[in-house]
């Protein structure tokens, strides 16, 4: 009986109903789009794309050209844009799974009905997480035609930088969400803009970090928007480098630290 | 119309591939088996070793005032809570390991209502649904068989927020039923809504224990658990200090009938000793002072026979209410 329990339904046919209901998680968020919250994710699209008109272009035009890691030399803005595509991948992570995420986790007490059912916290972390990805990814994608229309990165190398831009959503969401479980009232999120608009100002957005005192730099190539906005360059700027590995894998580790980090958690916080 | 299928068969078409030994249960089996059942959150107990077995088809109540550890016990039993200590079996699984499959075949009204806000009454159902493994347009189909089983047809595409309380209540009891669950648990089901709101509820939940559905349920209205219980506990302190049907109840902690004697404003502790002997047994409330007689016009005759006029004289059967204030000893604080 016990051999018939454990390896019944088998390894994939849990995991199949895993995926499932992640997804129902995942698609409880398109239904919402229905409500005002569509206005919400509309907005997301135009806070990138104004910075980049406005410092990308409109700065740029009063700026030397840049030097890039491989010696060449391009213009402003074609550096800045792929800062302004990592830092919108970003944001919209976030917003995501810290604002959105904690509200309907302890505000609407969402969360309280759907662990009634047989979702479990890790699902609903990897559902909203998806969801998160999702709405990331049109950002990006609408952000790269808009860059290879502007002349600031080609067609080919805008197909790459897509996914990184996901990797970057994912990693930042899992941030994201690991961070909401710890936060107790809406007074924390001044807190985190503060820390988020300071990474946004730092990373080697709209200076290479190569700029600042030695301490400094070490201390923001310890952060992590910074390895995701010299993956996403690296890229756009067609150079590729054994080093776009490492920022990657940094990535990768924050975004499953973070996921592991919000089931565990919300288990502890909701399970009690 | 009934929105459920009789007799209801192991529902695994919607539990997915967990919980195989659901299916294996004796039919006589209990639905749910708890004995010594602890919960401790650090140094507080809210429930201290209680023993409960809750068959098929039966509809089960725990009464007992705030803090008494009804919810925790719920919560538990909803495999949302780990037990502390003790033996808990719920259609015959483990919910330490089997969880999951437990869940799937559990209806849940919790005691605050976490509706969504961001989506419709009908999607509510649809979505929730969902989480259950249920395709959409199935889903979609027993969603409309539900918002007619609880009146709310006419408010499918409406939001959530400007329902009324008890129009939320029965949504929220309606998103219980979508799974089709063996054992629904309603956590103070009518708690906060007004009368003839509460009466829908008791008369829908009534219609739920006709088609045999297991109902077991928390409250702190002695009305409520008399209407809906066949069996209930009385829990106090974490603990279980009664368990029977409720006419077994009165009949063991209380009389057949009750007097109620209001005395406008003389003194009801010196009352209460003239009225001494009189019945089985008095009990003086801040208010008034019941007479507990098996035959109640014959001993309200006695108390006028002593000389006494009381400004007020209340003649009424016997209620669980009687019986909590004897076993608990106080009336009910909320």
């Amino acid at each position: 009986m016990a051999l018939a329990t454990s390896f019944g339904p088998g390894v994939l046919g849990r995991l199949d109903g895993s995926v499932k209901r992640s997804g129902a998680v995942t698609r409880r968020n398109i239904s919402a789009l229905r409500s005002a919250y569509w206005l919400v994710v509309i907005s997301g699209f135009f806070e990138p794309l104004l910075y980049l008109l406005s410092i990308g272009v409109g700065v740029g035009g009063l700026v030397n050209k840049m030097a890039l890691p491989d010696g060449r030399l391009v213009d402003y803005a074609v550096f800045v844009a792929p800062s302004m595509l990592a830092s919108s991948a970003m944001s919209g992570a976030l917003a995501e799974t810290t604002f959105n995420f904690f509200g309907k986790m302890k505000f609407m007490k969402l969360y309280d009905g759907v662990l009634a059912t047989p979702v479990r916290p890790m699902e609903v972390a990897l559902g909203e997480l998806t969801w998160a990805m999702i709405r990331g990814s049109l950002y990006s994608a609408a952000f790269l035609v808009i860059m290879v229309v502007m002349g600031l990165t080609s067609a080919g190398w805008a197909l790459l930088a897509f996914p990184a831009s996901l990797l970057v959503g994912l990693s930042f969401g899992g941030l994201g969400m690991a961070l909401s479980t710890f936060l107790t009232s809406w007074q924390d999120f001044d807190v985190l803009g503060t820390l988020q608009f300071a990474l946004f100002l730092f990373s080697g957005t709209f200076a290479p970090v190569s700029s600042y005192p030695e301490a400094v730099r070490l201390l923001i190539e310890a952060t992590p928007l910074y390895h995701a906005v010299e993956l996403i360059r690296g890229l756009t700027t067609g150079s590729p480098h054994p080093v776009l590995i490492g920022h990657a894998a940094y990535l990768v580790v924050m975004g499953i630290l973070g996921l592991a980090v919000a089931g565990r958690r919300m288990g502890r916080l909701l399970l009690k | 119309m009934s929105p459920f299928r009789r007799p209801r068969p192991a529902p695994d078409q919607v539990t997915g591939p967990v919980g195989a030994t659901g299916g294996a249960q004796a039919p006589d089996a209990p639905m749910i088996h708890a004995r010594g059942l602890v919960k401790r959150f650090g140094d507080f107990t809210a429930v201290n070793g209680i023993d409960v077995d809750v068959a098929r088809g039966e509809s089960f109540g725990f009464l007992g005032p705030n803090g008494a550890g009804k919810s925790s016990t719920m919560r538990m039993i909803g495999c949302v809570s780990q037990p502390t200590g003790g033996v808990l079996r719920i259609l015959g699984m483990d919910p330490r390991r089997q969880g999951t499959g437990i869940r799937a075949r559990l209806g849940v009204c919790p005691q605050q209502d976490s509706l969504d806000p961001e989506l419709s009454v009908k999607e509510n159902l649809v979505s929730y649904a969902r989480f259950f493994g249920i395709p959409r347009r199935v889903a979609k189909a027993k969603a409309d068989e539900l918002l007619e089983f609880v009146q709310l047809t006419e408010r499918a595409d409406s939001k959530v927020e400007p329902l009324s309380g008890g129009m939320k209540r029965r949504l929220t009891i309606a998103r219980a039923l979508v799974n089709d669950p063996d054992i629904v648990l309603l956590d103070e089901p009518t708690t906060g809504l007004d009368p003839q709101a509460r009466h829908l509820v008791w008369e829908r939940l009534f219609r739920l224990k006709q088609q045999g559905v297991t109902l077991v349920l928390t409250t702190h209205y002695m009305d409520e658990a008399e209407q809906l219980c066949d069996r209930l506990v009385v829990m106090d302190g974490g603990k279980i200090v009664a368990e029977d049907s409720p006419r077994a109840l009165i009949e063991r902690y209380s009389t057949r009938e009750v007097v109620e004697l209001r005395f406008g404003a003389a003194s009801l502790e010196d009352m209460a000793g003239k009225l001494a002997g009189l019945g089985e047994r008095i009990e003086v409330l801040p208010d008034r002072i019941l007479l507990y007689a098996f035959d109640g016009d014959e001993a309200a005759e006695a108390v006028t026979g002593r000389g006494l006029t009381p400004s007020g004289t209340l003649v009424r059967r016997s209620t669980l209410e009687d019986v909590f204030l004897h076993l608990t000893g106080r009336t009910l604080v909320d």
